[in-house]
C-alpha cells in the first residue's frame, strides 16, 4: 500500500468512525436511559441499573392500554391493505381494463400527493358524516385508503414479476381462477405482501394525526399519542418514563422487522426461482 | 383419448391478424406438430386450444364436445410448457399431484399416483425436492408427469425440449414418441424445430404467417413440400431452391438458371398448366440428392464455387456458391477433398428435382394423379 492511498484509507475511516458515534449515540442514550432511575438527556450509566421506570409505566392503565390500541389499529390495517392490495394489485397487473392506465395514474397521484395532512379536513368530515368519530374502525379505514395506493404499487410490480405460465398451467390442469389465485399466486406472492405488510404496520404504528384528530376518548388512544402523557402540564418531558415507555413502544417493530428478516430476508424482488 | 376439430379458427389483436382462418382435424391417437418459424402462430393455436387464448372466430371440438367457450379446466388437458411452469413452492410430489388435488382426489390417493407416474419417468427419488433443486431435464420429466397424472382428453405440448441441451433433447424426444406410441394419446406439439416435428409426428401442420402451409404425415412433406416454404423450413440442411427460366420448345421445356443446367424435359398438364401463367420457376433439389461431379457430366447439374466443407463424421456438408449468388447444399457421404474457392460442380438425377410455380407452390409431378 503506497502513502497515498494509506492516508486517504486513515482519512475515511476517521471520518466513517465520527459519522457512526453521531448516529450511536442517541441508541445508548436509548439503551441506558430506560434503566436509569434519574435519567436526564444527558448520556449516563444508570447508577445501579433499575427495573423502577417500566414498574411506574405498567402502573400507569392507560399508557398500557394504549400500546393494546396500537396493536389493535396496527393489525387491523394491516389485515385490510394487505388482503385488498393483493387482489387489486392481481387485477391491475393481470387484466388488459381498459383506462388502466388512467387508474393507475390516479392512484399514484392520490398515494403521494393528495393524502396526509392536506387531506384531514374533508375526511374527519366524512367520518363525522358517517358517525364514525372516536371509533377504531375510522382509524383503521382511514389509514387503510391512506396506504392502499402504495401497496398497491409495490405489490403489482411483485405479481408482475411472477410468470403467467404459473397459473396458466394451474388453470390447464383444472383449477378455477380463483383456485389457480389462492393455490399458486398467493403463495409465491407472499414475500411480497410480507413487505407490504411491515410498510403499512410501522406506517400506522408511528402515526400520530390521524388517531389524534379522529378519536377522542383517552381510552381509545394509540402509544403514537398516548406517549405524550409523559410530559408535565408545562411540556416538558419526565425523561425516566418516557425512555421507559419508548422501549416498550420500539419492542413490536423491532420484534417484526426480526422476524421478517429470518424467515424471508429482506429482498426486494419477486422471490421466484427460474 | 378423443379427437380436436378446429373449425375456421381465427385470432386477431386489435386489427392484426395473428391468425387468419385455420381448419385441422385431429384424430384419435395422432401425434400432430405444428411446426413453423417463431411468430407464425403455432403457439397461439395450441393457447386457442387449451383455452388460454379466446379465439376472435371459429369453434373449437375436442372429443365432438363444443369446447369453444369453455375455461380450460373444463376441457380436461394436460400441457406441458416451454418453461416447465413447476410452482415454486411445492414439492416435486406435490407438483405433480396437482391436477389430481384439484379435482379432490384425498392426499394419500394422489401421491400414490404421483409415486407410480414418477417412477415410469425416472424421477421417483425426488418426489420431496423443490423444483429448484433438480436438473433441467428432471423439471421438464416433472412437468411432463404433471400432464400425465390425469388421464386427459387431449395432451399440448409447447415446445417442451427446448429449454434443453442437445443430447438430453434427442433422448427425450425418443422418449416422448415410446410415450405417446405406447399410450395412444392425443398429442398436439408446438415446435420449431423440422426434425423434432419429424421424429415425432404421425402428420405436420406446417405454419406460415398464421395459415397452415401443409398438413400431410412427415414423409409427405418431406417427399412433396406443397410450397417454396415447406421446402426450405423442413430437412437439415434444407431443400436447395434455385429460380429457373422456361422456355417451351413443342413438347419439350427447357429449364435455365444462373449456375444450372437441366437437360430438357417432356411436358405434363400439370406443367402446361404452371407455364401458361408464368415461365418463371424454382428448382428444388434435396441435399442427399446433390453428387459431386468432376466436370464431364453436362446436364442436370449446379456448378459454382466451393463456400464450404464441413465434415460431419458419417457425411460431408459441402455448400457452393452459385454463379447466380445462391447458395446450395450437398450431403456427401464419405470424404470431400476440395479446396475453398475453386470451381466445382454437382450432379443430380432427372427424376430427383421438385417443381415450384411462379407463386412458389408445387407443381405436381407428371406421375402423380393431379387430383391428389
Amino acid at each position: 500500500m503506497n502513502r497515498r492511498k494509506l492516508v486517504s484509507r486513515i482519512v475515511f475511516s476517521v471520518c466513517a468512525a465520527l459519522l457512526g458515534v453521531a448516529f450511536a449515540l442517541p441508541l445508548i442514550w436509548f439503551v441506558f436511559a430506560p434503566f436509569n432511575a434519574q435519567a436526564d438527556l444527558d448520556l449516563a450509566l444508570p447508577k445501579p441499573p433499575t427495573l423502577a421506570n417500566f414498574a411506574r409505566v405498567f402502573a400507569n392503565g392507560a399508557a398500557v392500554g394504549a400500546l393494546l390500541n396500537s396493536l389493535l389499529q396496527a393489525f387491523g390495517t394491516v389485515l385490510l391493505v394487505a388482503t385488498t392490495a393483493t387482489l387489486a394489485a392481481y387485477a391491475l397487473a393481470r387484466t388488459t381494463l381498459r383506462g388502466k392506465r388512467v387508474i393507475e395514474y390516479v392512484l399514484l397521484l392520490f398515494s403521494s400527493v393528495v393524502s396526509g395532512s392536506a387531506a384531514m379536513v374533508p375526511i374527519f368530515l366524512i367520518v363525522n358524516a358517517l358517525g364514525l368519530i372516536d371509533t377504531q374502525l375510522a382509524v383503521i379505514l382511514v389509514f387503510a385508503g391512506g396506504l392502499l395506493p402504495t401497496a398497491m404499487f409495490i405489490l403489482r410490480d411483485f405479481i408482475a414479476s411472477i410468470p403467467r405460465g404459473y397459473e396458466e398451467s394451474a388453470l390447464v390442469a383444472g383449477a378455477s381462477q380463483w383456485r389457480a389465485f389462492v393455490d399458486v399466486v398467493v403463495p409465491v406472492l407472499r414475500p411480497g405482501v410480507t413487505i407490504a405488510a411491515v410498510w403499512a404496520f410501522v406506517q400506522v404504528w408511528g402515526g400520530f394525526l390521524i388517531p389524534f384528530v379522529l378519536l377522542r376518548s383517552e381510552q381509545r388512544m394509540p402509544a403514537s399519542v398516548e406517549i405524550y402523557s409523559f410530559y408535565s402540564q408545562a411540556g416538558t418531558p419526565i425523561v425516566p418514563l418516557l425512555a421507559a415507555y419508548s422501549v416498550l413502544y420500539s419492542l413490536p417493530v423491532i420484534a417484526l422487522y426480526w422476524y421478517v428478516n429470518r424467515k424471508y430476508g429482506f429482498r426486494f424482488f419477486g422471490g421466484i426461482k427460474s | 383419448m378423443a379427437s380436436i376439430q378446429l373449425d375456421k379458427i381465427g385470432k386477431s389483436f386489435g386489427a392484426v391478424d395473428t391468425i387468419r382462418e385455420i381448419d385441422l382435424a385431429i384424430d384419435d391417437g395422432e401425434f400432430v406438430c405444428l411446426l413453423g418459424p417463431s411468430g407464425c402462430g403455432k403457439t397461439t393455436t395450441l393457447r386457442m386450444i387449451a383455452g388460454l387464448e379466446q379465439p376472435s372466430r371459429g369453434s373449437i371440438r375436442i372429443g365432438g364436445r363444443d369446447v369453444t367457450c369453455a375455461q380450460p379446466k373444463d376441457r380436461n388437458i394436460g400441457m406441458v410448457f416451454q418453461d416447465y411452469a413447476l410452482y415454486p413452492h411445492m414439492t416435486i410430489a406435490d407438483n405433480i399431484a396437482y391436477p389430481l388435488k384439484v379435482r379432490g382426489v384425498a392426499e394419500a390417493t394422489r401421491h400414490e399416483k404421483a409415486r407410480e407416474i414418477a417412477e415410469v419417468l425416472h424421477i421417483g427419488q425426488l418426489l420431496d425436492r423443490l423444483p429448484a433443486q433438480i436438473s433441467g431435464g428432471q423439471q421438464q420429466r416433472t412437468s411432463l408427469a404433471r400432464a400425465l397424472v390425469h388421464p386427459a382428453a387431449a395432451f399440448l405440448f409447447d415446445e417442451p425440449l427446448s429449454n434443453l441441451d442437445a443430447r438430453m433433447r434427442v433422448e427425450a424426444r425418443a422418449f416422448l414418441h415410446h410415450l405417446q406410441r405406447s399410450r395412444g394419446m392425443t398429442a398436439v406439439y408446438v415446435t420449431h424445430d423440422q426434425a423434432e416435428a419429424m421424429a415425432l409426428s404421425t402428420r405436420i401442420a406446417v405454419m406460415c404467417a398464421g395459415d397452415i402451409v401443409q398438413y400431410a404425415p412427415p414423409l409427405e412433406i418431406y417427399r412433396r413440400p406443397a410450397t417454396t416454404f415447406v421446402a426450405g423450413f423442413v430437412g437439415d440442411p434444407p431443400m436447395n431452391l434455385v429460380a429457373a427460366q422456361a422456355t417451351r420448345n413443342g413438347h419439350d421445356v427447357a429449364l435455365r438458371g444462373a449456375g444450372l443446367q437441366m437437360a430438357p424435359i417432356v411436358s405434363w398438364p400439370a406443367l402446361d398448366l404452371a407455364l401458361e401463367r408464368s415461365d418463371r420457376v424454382t428448382v428444388g433439389v434435396r441435399p442427399e440428392h446433390l453428387r459431386i461431379t468432376a466436370g464431364d457430366v453436362a446436364t442436370n447439374r449446379l456448378h459454382g464455387k466451393l463456400f464450404a466443407n464441413e465434415a460431419m463424421g458419417p457425411e460431408s456438408l459441402v455448400t457452393l456458391d452459385l454463379d447466380g449468388g445462391v447458395r446450395v447444399t450437398a450431403r456427401i457421404f464419405g470424404d470431400a477433398s476440395l479446396r475453398i474457392e475453386s470451381d466445382a460442380a454437382f450432379a443430380f438425377d432427372a427424376d430427383r428435382f421438385t417443381l415450384f410455380d411462379a407463386q412458389g407452390v408445387r407443381i405436381p409431378g407428371a406421375a402423380e394423379d393431379p387430383s391428389n
